[in-house]
């Protein structure tokens, strides 16, 4: 989209809703280095959610949604669950449309939108639950990256499904006594991002969303190697603070515990070499950037 | 507006997009004997198709592989085979909302595996199309024709069209775009065939130019937003209505419903200027009517010729559009027949029933012959039927147990 189709002409100013002039005056389309950082000093492309006070689910919706590097040009895909609550209030097109099925209509959406717009980056990014994603989607989760469909598939792991109440679900912790587990999971989380790897995903990383800076760091470099390669994929843990009891408080806590070293959601990282040259290369031309605009900014202030 | 601009130049395979009236109507056609897969091809050379995708089931297979040699030859801008009709529906609803023409093909069991695409793509008010070459669903296995996957089809929120000959397919292919891409329609397009009986055989089939082809879709004419970043994106609701239980959201949910069926109803005029009615009469004035769609009408035609044979005059009516449903049509076209055969391929006889409810004095209608699982429909057994209901005589046909 070119920035200038969200302006809003002189007349009809005054009479557009005030959250879009906010959107079009303090919002960081188009701005290269936008970020968490933005986050309370700029229009963010979602203000509300409706999901649960203190939902970890809602940080990093703002997170991914203040780091998304081309928001201008993004089309997201949601699934059914708690992800389908928040959609609508997100300033980038979104689509919802059944359950599962994300990476199918991510897949068709991405190649349309590559024939339309033959020499334009539009970035396509799937963002749904782990119910969404590993058991009833798991078959076009996967086929995706088997295709090499050239999206990002991120997917918020709550270890349960949330939605509809705390279910069991492929990503739960074996052991752990849920609705329809009546006696305690039987088996173990499936491992999702070896399985990823070894799908065909160029870049995949499990982590949780307790540092700002770092899902800043993964969605980045997540949707640059999805444009430029192949699929990547993301796991990020959001507990559902409702269905394991915890309070609005802890969310961040319950985080911070489950990344240490030893637990599931330590920070893990894979890479392939092509993913690899990309990176160093989009470092580097940063870098570059960074120098010139201080150079300028010195010789501005001089 | 794009649409408009175009018309006229070329296309890279040097394809003159042309005024789809005058395409169909006034170009000059050239008689051509094909499978209904190699017509279902021909058609989509024709059509500006951003997006195929395929998956393989029969009897549609061939005409989805044929597609795929159209991708190769630069005449589809892409295509691929899905992971199942599943996967392949909601990947033609991705296109879609992305602002592509979309085709896909399907049947039987694999229109049934898709189901709850259908509903979601009619909401969506994707203008997808879909070719059903219709087979058996039910167990045991079967690949043999029968249509009873319409009758789900017809719930769906998405305009029905049943073909009876290839060249009934051809047209309808590339017209059938140019009534769902309507601004006041916006809907997907389920066009049926009666599977092997269609696509299997081979028929004169009068052909479009090659070098003609229709303008490309233009995704700005939708009634909902192109989910293409390509307009401003804006918050579209600050709660979202499936959270909530109150009469607003229910009111939403069941106007928007109400919009489909009504996108369906405004689907009518232009469906009748392009098909030329939604139903085709023959001897309209007889006593016997044979009311039905696809095949069974052509069987329906032999059987009138046989009972020609024997002086008892019988009158056809063919139903091209199932939804939108014809039943003013039906009603002034059957209001002096006393007898409506409606022979079937499939077992529940769901034409019958669509028509029981549409006219006055139901009992007219008699629901047969219904042949199931792949079984023909020889002309003797209708031919049989309509004198039973006039109360003729008839002897015996062998294995039919009477």
């Amino acid at each position: 989209m070119s920035l200038e189709r969200i302006k809003i002409a002189p007349e009809l100013h005054d009479i557009m809703p005030e959250e879009y002039q906010d959107l079009v005056q303090r919002a960081t389309y188009g701005n290269n280095s936008r970020g968490w950082k933005d986050i309370g000093t700029s229009k963010e492309l979602i203000e509300e959610h409706s999901l649960c006070a203190g939902c970890p689910e809602s940080m990093a919706f703002r997170y991914i949604l203040a780091s998304l590097p081309n928001p201008e040009d993004t089309v997201m895909v949601g699934s059914t669950g708690c992800t389908s609550l928040v959609f609508p209030h997100v300033g980038v097109h979104n689509i919802h449309s059944l359950f599962g099925n994300q990476n199918a209509i991510a897949s068709g959406l991405k190649r349309a939108l590559t024939v339309r717009f033959p020499d334009r980056a539009k970035d396509v990014v799937v963002l749904a639950g782990d119910g969404a994603t590993v058991d009833i989607g798991l078959d076009m989760t996967l086929q995706a990256w088997f295709r090499q469909e050239k999206f990002t598939t991120i997917c918020f792991d709550n270890e349960l499904y949330a939605n509809t109440g705390g279910q069991e679900s492929g990503l739960m912790q074996k052991g752990f006594v849920a609705k329809m587990a009546p006696v305690g999971k039987t088996f173990e989380k499936v491992r999702l991002p070896e399985i990823a790897r070894e799908s065909g995903c160029h870049y995949v990383v499990n982590c949780t969303v307790s540092k700002p800076n770092l899902v800043e760091k993964v969605i980045k470099n997540a949707i640059h190697v999805a444009r430029e390669i192949g699929p990547t994929y993301l796991q990020l843990y959001t507990p559902c603070i409702l269905e394991i009891g915890k309070n609005s408080m802890e969310g961040l806590q319950e985080m911070r515990d489950s990344e240490k070293p030893t637990e599931r959601f330590a920070y893990k990282e894979y890479i392939s070499e092509t993913a690899k040259e990309l990176l160093t290369e989009i470092a580097a031309k940063e870098k570059e950037r960074k120098a010139a605009a201080k150079k300028q900014l010195a010789e501005q202030t001089a | 507006m794009a649409t408009q601009t175009v018309i006229g130049s070329k296309n890279k395979k040097d394809q003159v997009y042309t005024d789809p009236w005058k395409m169909m109507n006034e170009a000059e056609r050239t008689p051509s004997f094909f499978t209904g897969s190699e017509v279902i091809k021909e058609a989509l050379r024709r059509a500006s198709c951003d997006v195929m995708i395929a998956y393989p089931i029969t009897p549609q297979s061939e005409a989805a592989a044929l597609i795929g040699e159209l991708f190769a030859e630069g005449y589809i801008g892409d295509y691929f085979r899905g992971e199942s009709e599943f996967a392949v529906m909601s990947q033609c609803a991705g296109a879609a909302f992305g602002g592509a023409r979309v085709f896909t093909t399907t049947a039987g069991p694999g229109t049934m595996r898709a189901m709850e695409n259908f509903p979601m793509w009619a909401g969506a008010r994707l203008p997808i199309q879909m070719i059903v070459t219709c087979r058996g669903i039910n167990s045991p296995l079967s690949i043999q024709p029968d249509t009873l996957e319409i009758s789900y089809l017809m719930q769906t929120g998405m305009l029905v069209w049943h073909a009876e000959t290839a060249q009934d397919f051809y047209d309808w292919i590339l017209k059938g775009y140019m009534v769902s891409e309507e601004p006041d329609v916006h809907l997907p397009l389920a066009l049926c065939c009666d599977g092997f009986f269609v696509t299997h055989t081979k028929d004169m089939v009068d052909l479009t130019p090659a070098d003609m082809c229709l303008p490309p879709y233009d995704p700005y004419r939708s009634p909902v937003p192109c989910m293409d970043m390509e307009c401003p994106p804006v918050r579209m609701m600050r709660d979202p209505f499936v959270m909530k239980s109150n009469y607003i959201s229910y009111a939403t949910h069941a106007s928007w419903q109400q919009e489909v069926w009504a996108a369906v109803e405004r689907s009518r005029k232009h469906t009748i200027a392009w098909l030329d009615g939604l139903i085709e009469i023959e001897k309209p004035d007889a006593e016997v009517l044979i009311v039905t769609s696809g095949t069974a009408v052509s069987q329906g035609r032999e059987a009138i010729t046989l009972l020609e044979e024997e002086g008892i005059d019988v009158g056809l009516v063919k139903v091209k559009t199932l939804r939108p449903w014809p039943g003013e049509e039906i009603r002034e076209a059957t209001k002096h027949a006393k007898h409506i055969i409606v022979p079937e391929f499939n077992v529940a006889g769901w034409m019958a029933r669509e028509i029981r409810a549409t006219i006055p004095n139901s009992e007219r209608v008699y629901a047969g012959p219904h042949v199931c699982g792949g079984m023909t429909m020889p002309p003797e057994i209708i031919a049989a039927d309509i004198k039973s209901a006039m109360g003729i005589k008839t002897s015996a046909l062998a294995g039919r147990g009477s």
